[in-house]
């Protein structure tokens, strides 16, 4: 039966506990005699543990890595606080008696530390009627009384009168208040402040060590000093000393006392900064752990395995292992295993005895293992072909950042990933490097499978719609073969099909493109939408639309309408949302891969490309585009001179300056629009066009401005306005207001900008840069709260949402009970 | 946001052969019983399979499904070209106000909306021009000392008098009521004249008079700067930048029902913290919908929930909800690692290990999910 943690207490240390604790008293600065040998009662005394391999512990015997380490103590000359617990003192010093010992105030008046710290005292202790002289505490670490400076000998002696019922009422649950002065110091074992071996054979220790030498030095001189009844001011500057070093042990960044530095000037890094930040012992080592079993390497693209699949490297499966346990049924196959060997595929690299011995496989014993192989060996084999791993692309901003898929094992050396399943990853293929783990207990395995394989995340519990779906070529794919018109030979359609994974036999000479999609969708499929291309006529013709975009299949049949991205795709997927729904996870698995198989093999057919010609337009219509510029720059001479003139009202709660700006950027965008709308009017349906209309890349915005107008750069919200004096660059008269001064570019990315425009677009540029790096910074640490805040909450087994205390956050888990990841964009019936 | 789960119908479902019988929130019943008698078993089972498992992390997946695209979309606080508008925080910023729960909104607003007799621009406008906060400098000309007679001259802007629908009278007695050790009186048709009660009167005095009746709040309710009439849909709307909920509700003319501040504080005062869990789930929701982000509203509605559970509005950060997890671990984990052990020692506290990350530092399996439920085995 393992063993599992069931609690934790937090106490203070008693300093009998301590002598408990510890297996030795250190008593001397030295650390290593001449020989380079620990001395006997320092600080690497090795009775505190083991460090190096090879040497067995002098207290429990263990060996490097089996010895916990052991801890000893100092015994402090004269005592001295633990500034870690200043708050507690003083509440005890102002609020309990000196005389004797009792609580000076009710125990109603004093019940959180806030009001604790805020709480007056009497001047007089209503209990023996002792003046109370007011408490003052002064930083870093000294308390008066009065006038008097309190010295942790008279704060101990104090403590030690109060009972423990009112130390309670004070807060102090965890010990005895004289505990929070310390007369004992524990050293802790050497296991937890190793010191390394530079290559120069010269032994560098640990910053603890460092520290623990010095306490221990100060310590002794004092008690020398002590025992030669030294003169009190020495004795005192000594126990001030002594308390400045067992305070920046335990935090070496107190405010108001210089840090205790390493000898390279480095600050050093005692306990406080062991534990704290990002890169202390809590965020970095005990919620964030290093593991085994797992692989990184750059990801590419492959549409032609499944998006439930992930192609791994030869290499890495060789490498990584899953562990078998062998039984009579299975026997055979891991013989065969072993016999392979570790350089063979597939094979095995190790075996674990029934006693946990290990067993490496090698060329020379691979024969012998596999006789020796029984029921009740563990076989550690490569990883196959189907089995499952966790998939993961940092950063992990979602559940759906990690992800199980099924190995396929590949030549090459890259992590092969479907298209369709890059935006729940984020990924793309510029350089992206992506982790694999694989789970090493068939529960783990199991659980992996159950839940977190891609088809079944196929739906964003985000927003009820599907997360994974094709996008870019897979969508022009989809429309060319599925807009009408579009016909395929019955080689090409026998092509078609085949990619898609459909084998038959092909009766008609000619099909088209409507009736191979077709073959893909369930045969008892029913849906009505309009395609993302509607034009929004004023009144629909439903499937009469002579513009292809409304999406009719009946019975399975897609019987008008062309499939784009508000078909297939991710984020507004209603035929994968339909699919995904009624039919189930592994249907619109399958759905999508076949989809995109046969998409990308009727675009190949066609042939896609996009040239210069496709964004270039007749002379005339460049012509009318100038135009419009032309009469929009008239406009805005018309504002600017109606606010020279100071006849413009401004906006209520805007400034004339600001009114004027909006003026003038609203006519400058109406200009942007009406060029929009020109090129919108005159395209043919080039494959630029339909890239941007289907929604597989790209928009008409993108294309407006290649071919006709870039139009304002806006620079913080507003035109550019920053650089010399009344003026954006030297290049223009000051306080000119017009448009190409402030940041309008008048050209087209075809025919290219001139300079200036070049200027303010890169001015756009870099404010976009520096906005993402800054908003990613805040946005993850809003995340980080808001995982920190709810990471408790769940559905408990009485249906309420509660948090770990079990306080009820919600009576019916969202209110009506649907879970979004579930629903259809949140709805029972859905419908984006 | 709808209230679920009030009235509920039962209703018989046939589920592997056993008759079960389910209560459907009355929405979801009224949108099924639309429906052919022959759909409607269907669509009750399909409510069935939409429902939360038990386990499910909830809070985990509403964090993430808030802070995801936040992080994603880049959340730009641009405002639409050229229409009148107020400036109001939008996007990222406004999404950490409100988690913060800023006892005071950087920018604050209201939307007022009228009674049916009020639902004209006409009225609107009146009481737009009511709430406004109007000081004696915003009605004024100019204003000035005469040393001669020892006296501040006030010369009030007929056309802005006539805007704000008031007599020169009426600001005088205004003027009156707030400034006590000055005589006031109307001179001429635009002129107010200031003298101070004083025996001895230094220019001191008088400028002090100055500056002070510059500042006297005419008309309107205070806080209130801007105000804006528009239509929206059927409706004419006042939108105001800074609030005063308590006064504008019980306004003449005002509709109490529809008219909202994004005041998270006031709201709670005012109103109760069942109304201002609903502000922030609204509040957010718009937030985000303005930046073209699709979030489920129910988690949003749960970190609302989280937020205001104990019954006052709590952060989501340090000072408030994942500062006072009943974990220890969870909350050095957190931020104030120190702090939070060192306390925790001096008070005795006892991690009981329910929390999850407290579970993954100790290394045990989280009770969430499949970690939840414990299985025994009778050894025979």
């Amino acid at each position: 039966m393992a063993r599992v943690i069931k609690a934790i207490k937090f106490e203070l240390l008693s300093p009998q506990a301590i002598k408990k604790l510890a297996v030795m008293k250190v008593t001397t600065p030295e650390v290593y005699d001449a020989d380079a040998y620990p001395v006997k009662g320092g600080v690497m005394d090795p009775r505190l543990g083991v460090v190096d391999p090879g040497i067995r512990c002098r207290t429990c015997g263990g060996k490097f890595g089996d010895c916990p380490g052991h801890f000893g103590y100092i015994e402090l000359a004269k005592p001295v606080l633990n500034v870690l617990y200043l708050k507690q003192i003083k509440i005890l010093l102002t609020l309990t008696c000196p005389e004797c010992g009792k609580l000076l105030l009710e125990k109603s008046k004093v019940r959180s530390d806030a009001e604790r710290l805020k709480a007056e005292p009497p001047k007089q202790c209503p209990h023996c009627n002792a003046k109370i002289e007011k408490v003052k505490f002064e930083k870093p670490y000294t308390f008066f009384r009065g006038n008097k400076q309190l010295n942790p000998e008279e704060i101990r002696a104090h403590f030690e009168k109060i009972s423990d019922e009112d130390a309670k009422a004070l807060g102090l649950k965890g010990g005895r208040p004289e505990w929070l002065v310390l007369t004992l110091l524990l050293v802790p074992p050497i296991t937890a402040r190793p010191s390394i071996t530079l290559e120069t054979g010269e032994r560098s220790e640990d910053d603890l060590t460092h520290k623990l030498v010095d306490i221990i030095r100060i310590n002794q001189r004092l008690a020398e000093n002590l025992e030669i009844g030294a003169p009190q001011f020495i004795i005192d500057d000594l126990w001030e000393l002594l308390q400045y070093h067992v305070a920046t042990y335990f935090n070496n960044e107190l405010s108001g006392v210089p840090p205790a530095r390493h000898r390279s000037g480095r600050p050093l890094k005692t306990l406080a900064q062991r534990l704290k930040t990002k890169e202390g012992r809590f965020r970095h080592n005990l919620t964030g752990k290093r593991v085994n079993f797992s692989a990184r390497a750059v990801v590419s693209p492959d549409p032609l395995i499944s998006i439930n699949e992930v192609g791994v490297p030869l290499e890495v499966a060789m490498e990584i292992t899953i562990p078998i346990k062998v039984t009579s049924h299975n026997i055979k196959e891991m013989r065969k295993l072993v016999k392979n060997g570790s350089d063979v595929y597939p094979g095995a690299n190790y075996i674990i005895r029934p006693d946990g011995t290990r067993k490496r496989i090698l060329p020379e014993n691979k024969e012998e293992i596999a006789e020796e192989l029984a029921e009740g060996y563990i076989v550690e084999r490569h990883l196959q072909d189907g089995d499952v791993v966790l998939f993961n692309r940092q950063p992990s901003l979602h559940r759906m950042s990690v992800m199980a898929h099924k190995v396929r094992v590949m030549p090459y050396r890259t992590f092969r990933l479907h298209l369709a399943a890059c935006p729940p990853y984020n990924a793309d293929f510029d350089g992206d490097e992506m982790n694999l783990h694989v789970p090493q207990t068939a529960e783990a395995r199991a659980e992996a499978e159950e839940l977190m394989l891609v088809e079944k995340n196929i739906r964003s519990p985000r927003f009820g719609g599907p997360i994974i779906g094709a996008t870019q070529d897979f969508i022009s794919g989809a429309y060319i073969l599925t807009k009408t018109g579009t016909k395929f030979s019955r080689e090409e359609a026998a092509q078609v099909l085949a990619a898609a994974g459909i084998y038959m036999d092909l009766e008609k000479e000619e099909y088209t493109g409507k009736e191979l999609f077709s073959m893909l969708l369930p045969d008892d499929l029913n849906i009505e939408f309009k395609a993302g291309f509607c034009q929004k006529c004023d009144k629909c013709k439903k499937d009469k639309c002579e513009h292809d975009a409304y999406v009719v299949v009946k019975n399975g049949e897609l019987v008008c309408g062309a499939i784009d991205s508000k078909a297939i795709s991710p984020f507004k997927g209603l035929l994968l949302d339909k699919i995904d729904m009624e039919y189930g996870h592994s249907v619109a698995r399958e759905f999508l891969d076949r989809v995109t198989r046969m998409c990308i093999r009727a675009l190949m057919i066609r042939g896609f490309t996009i040239s210069i010609s496709d964004i270039d337009l007749p002379q005339d219509i460049k012509k009318e585009i100038k135009k419009v510029v032309k009469e929009t720059y008239k406009k805005v001479d018309g504002i600017i001179e109606k606010y020279r003139k100071g006849e413009i009202t401004p906006y209520p709660g805007r400034t004339v300056e600001e009114t004027r700006e909006d003026l003038i950027m609203a006519e400058l965008w109406e200009a942007v629009n009406k060029v929009q709308d020109i090129i919108k009017k005159n395209f043919t349906e080039t494959d630029a066009m339909i890239m941007a209309k289907t929604g597989a890349r790209g928009s008409l915005q993108n294309l407006t401005y290649m071919a006709g107008i870039v139009g304002q750069e806006m620079i913080r919200g507003g035109r550019a306005f920053r650089g010399f004096k009344g003026r954006t660059l030297a290049h223009f008269k000051k306080y000119d207001l017009g448009p190409k001064a402030h940041g309008y570019v008048e050209s087209s990315f075809i025919e290219g900008l001139d300079p200036i425009e070049f200027f303010f677009e890169v001015m756009k540029g870099r404010e976009g840069i520096m906005d993402s790096s800054l908003k990613t910074r805040v946005s993850g640490y809003l995340e980080r709260r808001l995982v920190n805040a709810l990471h408790d909450l769940r559905v408990d087994y009485d249906w309420t949402v509660r948090d770990a205390a079990g306080n009820i956050v919600q009576f019916v888990p969202g209110e009506d009970g649907i879970d979004p990841a579930k629903s259809s964009w949140g709805k029972l019936m859905g419908g984006a | 946001m709808t209230k679920a789960k009030k009235k509920t119908k039962s209703a018989d479902v046939n589920e592997g052969g056993n008759t079960i019988q389910i209560r459907l929130p009355k929405r979801y019943e009224e949108e099924i019983s639309k429906l052919p008698k022959k759909e409607q078993e269907k669509w009750r089972k399909r409510y069935l399979e939409m429902l939360y498992d038990v386990g499910e992390a909830i809070g985990m997946v509403a964090a993430h499904s808030i802070s995801e695209p936040a992080t994603q979309t880049t959340l730009r606080a641009y405002h639409a070209e050229g229409r009148v508008q107020l400036v109001t925080t939008k996007g990222l910023p406004r999404l950490i106000e409100i988690f913060d729960a800023r006892k005071v909104p950087s920018t604050p607003s209201m939307e007022i909306y009228l009674d049916e007799e009020h639902n004209n621009k006409e009225a609107a406008k009146k009481i737009a021009a009511e709430i406004k906060e109007t000081t004696l400098e915003q009605i004024m000309k100019e204003d000035s000392i005469d040393l001669m007679e020892m006296k501040v001259e006030l010369v009030v802007d007929e056309e802005k008098l006539k805007e704000i629908d008031m007599e020169l009278e009426e600001v005088a007695k205004i003027i009156k009521k707030n400034l006590r050790n000055a005589e006031v009186r109307v001179e001429g048709g635009n002129k107010i004249i200031l003298e101070s009660k004083k025996e001895e009167v230094s220019i001191r005095d008088l400028q002090q008079m100055r500056v002070k009746a510059r500042g006297v709040q005419i008309k309107g309710i205070k806080g209130i700067t801007q105000v804006i009439v528009e239509k929206v849909g059927d409706d004419w709307v006042i939108r105001t930048l800074g609030t005063n909920l308590k006064k504008v509700l019980t306004m003449n003319g005002v509709d109490p029902t529809r008219t909202r501040s994004n005041h998270i504080f006031e709201v709670m005062k005012l109103l109760g913290i069942e109304a201002a869990r609903n502000l922030i789930v609204e509040e957010t929701l718009r937030t985000l919908r303005e930046q073209g982000v699709d979030t489920d509203e129910r988690h949003v509605m749960l970190v609302a929930d989280i937020m205001t559970f104990s019954g006052v509005v709590k952060p989501i950060g340090r000072y408030g909800v994942a500062g006072e997890k009943a974990s220890v671990l969870a909350r050095a984990n957190f931020e104030e690692t120190i702090k939070h052990l060192t306390n925790a020692a001096a008070s005795g506290e006892v991690d009981d290990l329910k929390s999850i990350f407290a579970n993954v530092i100790v290394g045990n399996l989280p009770p969430i999910g499949t970690g939840m439920f414990k299985l025994g085995i009778k050894e025979e």
